[in-house]
């Protein structure tokens, strides 16, 4: 039998930056307040699966004013990921630094930070990382999540400048988000969501800066094979959710009596 | 300083076959030579491109964004993306990833172009 070379630490190291292949989502321990749906048992999803217009967002921000290597960014930013997100966002994640396989739930608000009512989330789903590493890491997104999409957070040094870089290689996942973005408004919430978590991350490092924003349209046209994504759509199911909860509510009340 | 770690090597199968090996890293940097040699392939009029990555070092996150938009690219002018000579570690990153679904991976080069016949 032929042996295999046995690898490195450094090829170890560089192996274990990847998650390990999973069928579905698991959701591990999470807060009691967060609105959790739409991740356990869902499938992964990539902008291969997504059903509209494919686009590369890449969102930079110069950290003027302060000097941080890009390696201690990417430290920072994956210890205190959740701290960066813009109001009424909510990351839900594992203790401790971002890791892969990690599987996190999101609850997001919707155009303009609105919540629904309670301050409960308009959207709830969630990501997993995929990638993690010194220098970057990435997330795909589960079934029913707004994009189908690989972000990718990486971090550069040029000229004693750093820049701090999300990259979102996405596809809206069903023709109702589809729609959302063909009217601007998915897009936009979008863009205003990372500008405001890279302003937040130069603000943590005391730095200033102007988030940029570069998109390209990778491919015009639409998936149909993936319109049936939308029995997912992680908005619809919420929105049904919310409307649940007096009912739920009465029901919990009679259970315990 | 960045430097690119990735080269390619560009060889004809056969008419419509064509192959591009993959040696060193897929990363954010390996962009130009990856797109290079797949404009290479095409403008001598391959219709099947097989990416065999046998002699890969490495691929980050990155270098998987750039084989989605590699394949978009091929697939907007009607050819097909292939791929060999994947270790155990990346066929599962292919699975991971759901690449696997929409690239057709072969163990070698020569069992890709005997299920192309």
């Amino acid at each position: 039998m032929e042996d295999k070379p046995t690898p490195t630490e450094s090829q170890q190291s560089r192996q274990n930056a990847w998650a390990s292949p999973v069928k579905s989502m698991r959701v591990g321990e999470v807060s009691s307040e967060a609105v959790n749906l739409n991740v356990e048992g869902r499938r992964i999803t990539g902008p291969v699966q997504g059903f509209g217009q494919m686009w590369q967002k890449t969102y930079r921000i110069n950290l003027i004013g302060k000097k941080v290597p890009a390696k201690d960014l990417i430290r920072e930013w994956k210890a205190n990921f959740a701290k960066f997100w813009p109001k009424n966002n909510t990351f839900y994640g594992p203790q401790g630094s971002i890791t892969p396989g990690d599987v996190a739930v999101l609850n997001l608000a919707g155009p303009g930070g609105i919540t629904a009512p309670g301050g409960k989330p308009v959207i709830s789903t969630g990501i997993m990382v995929v990638y993690a590493d010194d220098e970057s890491f990435s997330f795909l997104t589960p079934e029913g999540h707004m994009f189908a999409a690989m972000i990718t957070f990486s971090a550069a040094e040029e000229n004693d400048l750093t820049t701090a870089q999300i990259q979102a290689l996405i596809r809206a996942s069903d023709p109702f988000f589809e729609m959302m973005c063909r009217i601007g408004m998915g897009h936009r919430m979008e863009d205003t969501f990372w500008f405001q978590t890279l302003r937040n991350l130069a603000a943590h490092f005391g730095a200033s800066g102007e988030p940029t924003l570069e998109r390209v349209l990778v491919d015009p046209s639409v998936q149909w094979s993936e319109a049936r994504n939308i029995r997912w759509n992680s908005g619809i199911r919420t929105f049904f959710y919310l409307l649940g909860t007096p009912f739920r509510w009465v029901g919990d009340r009679l259970k315990a009596r | 300083m960045v430097t690119t770690t990735l080269t390619t090597h560009v060889r004809e199968l056969t008419g419509n076959t064509s192959v591009i090996e993959i040696k060193g890293e897929v990363n954010a940097q390996a962009e130009k030579a990856l797109m290079d040699a797949y404009n290479q392939v095409t403008g001598k009029g391959a219709h099947n491109i097989l990416l065999d990555f046998s002699q890969l070092e490495y691929m980050n996150s990155s270098g998987i964004g750039l084989l989605v938009t590699l394949l978009i690219r091929v697939k907007r002018q009607n050819q097909r993306l292939l791929a060999c000579g994947l270790s155990d570690h990346y066929r599962q990153i292919f699975d991971l990833t759901r690449l696997n679904e929409a690239i057709t991976i072969y163990p070698t080069t020569q069992d890709a172009l005997a299920a192309l016949k």
